[in-house]
């Protein structure tokens, strides 16, 4: 008897969800979870230009994020009326069409890769698509999620499927101890200056290997969240027991009997060994630092205790060319030392690191410090429960002690789309995923970092190592 | 969807890697609803400086490019946020076809969903590309759905490939929302089987 081809998480997953194929290759696959967020009005555009209707409106979840300022939760405060029509029309929308809204008041409200798995309706073995191409996160429950572009969501809307080409597969293993101050930022930052930002493109990533393994949850959303940045749609890691302790008692996970025969199902998801993936990438977890980025592409990362690269040393002109220009974008010079570069703003908060566990690890340095003079720092919550447990904490003290604006959850500062940017020149050390030129504002300069690096650079008024401030051995 | 079938123009160059969607389309236009002047955004903070002025250097406000309806860009075009309103930008300032070595997955679905046609070339064969509508600004190039074809302004002739599925959308202008509107009952027996699975 031969046994069965060895199948990955993600062709479990893939296999599961087949409604049809057609006779160019493409797979017609059914939506478990369907997330939307305020900048989701154009798709409800589409599908009443066609007099179409919700397939399966029990199978969306919506929550305000991208248009809210974080410094109100009523929408009539939005002094921009574009903006407000923004949060308006989504409200209209789930009231006219009978799906879930977290809305402003509900106590749920948040980005919405921070509330799909916050409330359990991410979970192992779903596909979960979302306008956004941050739905990579939710692969970390182990799920295969995904982000869309706008007319996909309005067809997902209208038939709760989508057509795909199977993508290709890559596993990237990490193996080994991660040190101390180092977090999953650090590591997704490190993958992605090893492989490139299109180092996976038509890939979906599986994240395995002790130091993974290892990871909290939250970890391993952030690692999943970046997944992007690095060109796949999707990563994901295997369920396993922080999973199912995570899920377990979450308001939309299974309870009860139905939880028992759930963990059931989630336990077969893993990758069947000897499964065969088209590329793998070996990382050493000991290799990685603190990590921070000094271009705009992600992959533009350095060591905190390295240098801004030196054009001079590139590989060829093309290559020179495009570090130049980032170089005079971000106003540094080559081989300046990145611990003395100067900021103007500190962002913690975002999908990528704006969970309880980021906020607990920027306030371990902010407890006791102070916002170095001249320096502007906020910390955005992902969400409203978020929110709340950082202040049964105490958590929001020690940063209002510390100097740190304590706000309202969004998405705020990683895109700026509600209005909340840096001024131009301005340079900000950020908790976000995208050092884009003009991420965060026009002109505006970002280093990516994690939420413990940025709260250091907020009392330093530099970029600093954080082990530092831990005590530790540089 | 508008039709897609011969698309002949000069080729307007944007030679540089890992421009992703945010170049294209800053977020600050995201709210924009569908049917607003997109073009009129696209690669707003290159093409423009903040006080609204033109950066002469930028391609689109070379007068030989400005009405190009196809682009030639460097590696990863339109990596980064899924916004389709990038391929709106595109589409309405009237790029009708895309010419790069790899593109932004997302991107390139939002093209063929749209009309803004993504055509994989070869790094090699992009790079003379751009080097001929450098040299010769007013070089015409074509590119020819239904004979999956790209030819050059030197009249070189280059084989592409595109989903044979999506092809058809865009020869005919049709949507995939209609045709999979007609599974309906394939649709529905999933969900039947798939309940029962899951509980």
């Amino acid at each position: 008897m031969s046994a069965a081809t060895p199948r990955t998480m993600f062709d479990k997953i893939w296999d599961r969800h087949r409604v049809l194929e057609r006779e160019d290759g493409q797979t017609l696959l059914y939506v478990d979870c369907h997330l939307l967020h305020d900048g989701t009005a154009p798709a409800f555009e589409m599908l009443k230009a066609r007099g179409v209707r919700l397939r399966a409106p029990e199978r969306a979840f919506a929550t305000p994020d991208h248009y809210m300022p974080t410094d109100t939760r009523v929408a009539a405060d939005i002094p921009n009326p574009a903006l407000r029509e923004m949060v308006v029309s989504l409200e209209r929308n789930a009231a006219a069409e009978g799906f879930t809204l977290f809305g402003l008041q509900d106590g749920r409200q948040g980005i919405v890769h921070v509330v799909g798995p916050e409330e359990g309706l991410s979970q192992p073995g779903m596909i979960i698509v979302c306008g956004d191409s941050h739905t990579s996160t939710h692969g970390a429950l182990g799920a295969l999620a995904f982000g869309i572009g706008m007319t996909e969501v309005a067809h997902v809307l209208a038939t709760q499927c989508l057509w795909q080409r199977k993508p290709k597969t890559m596993r990237i293993t990490v193996d080994g101890e991660l040190g101390a101050g180092v977090t999953a930022k650090d590591v997704i930052l490190h993958v992605i200056a090893t492989i490139g930002t299109a180092g996976a493109t038509g890939h979906v990533v599986e994240y395995a290997g002790s130091a993974v393994r290892g990871l909290t949850m939250e970890g391993r959303l952030t690692l999943c969240n970046m997944s992007i940045e690095a060109g796949a749609r999707a990563g994901m890691v295997a369920p396993d027991e922080t999973t199912f302790a995570y899920l377990a008692g979450r308001p939309r996970a299974p309870q009860g009997a139905e939880w028992d025969r759930a963990v059931g199902r989630w336990r077969d998801l893993r990758s069947d060994p000897g499964a065969r993936f088209d590329a793998e990438v070996a990382i050493d977890a000991a290799e990685v630092a603190p990590t921070v980025t000094w271009g705009t592409s992600p992959q533009e990362a350095v060591p905190v205790h390295g240098c801004v690269p030196d054009p001079a040393t590139a590989p060829g002109a093309e290559r020179r060319a495009a570090m130049e220009e980032m170089l005079d974008y971000m106003g540094l010079e080559p081989g300046q030392r990145i611990e003395e570069i100067a900021v103007d703003r500190v962002f913690i908060g975002s999908c990528t690191n704006g969970r309880i566990e980021d906020l607990r690890a920027a306030a371990t340095i902010a407890r006791g410090r102070r916002v170095a003079a001249g320096v502007t720092a906020w910390v955005v919550p992902g969400s409203a429960p978020v929110k709340r447990q950082a202040e049964a904490e105490g958590l929001d003290r020690i940063f209002r002690e510390a100097g740190f604006a304590w706000r309202e959850a969004g998405c705020s500062m990683c895109i700026g789309t509600n209005g909340e940017i840096a001024a131009p020149g301005e340079r900000v050390a950020s908790t976000s995923n995208r050092n884009f030129r003009g991420r965060q504002g026009p002109g505006a300069r970002t280093h990516l970092m994690s939420p413990a690096m940025a709260a250091a650079a907020a009392v330093t008024g530099r970029i600093t190592d954080v082990r530092r401030l831990l005590g530790k051995t540089v | 969807m508008e039709r897609f079938q011969v698309v002949r123009s000069v080729a307007v160059p944007f030679p540089k890697s890992n421009i992703d969607t945010d170049q294209i389309l800053p977020a600050r236009f995201l709210h924009l609803p569908r049917d607003a002047d997109h073009g009129a955004c696209l690669f707003r903070d290159l093409r423009y400086r903040p006080d609204g002025s033109e950066i002469e250097e930028f391609p689109l406000n070379r007068p030989v490019w400005r009405t190009g309806r196809i682009a030639l860009c460097g590696d990863n075009f339109g990596c980064g946020s899924s916004r389709e309103n990038a391929v709106w930008a595109m589409h309405g300032h009237g790029f009708r076809a895309v010419i790069a070595p790899s593109f932004g997955d997302i991107f390139a679905q939002n093209g063929l969903k749209n009309g803004l046609l993504p055509v994989r070339l070869l790094a090699g064969t992009v790079a003379m590309m751009i080097a001929q509508a450098e040299t010769d600004p007013q070089g015409e190039v074509t590119v020819d759905l239904q004979a999956q074809t790209v030819t050059a302004a030197d009249g070189s002739v280059h084989d592409f490939e595109i989903d044979p599925f999506a092809r058809r959308c865009l020869l005919e202008g049709i949507d995939e929302l209609a045709f999979t509107l007609g599974h309906d009952e394939e649709i529905a027996a999933f969900e039947r089987r798939f309940g029962r699975e899951n509980s």
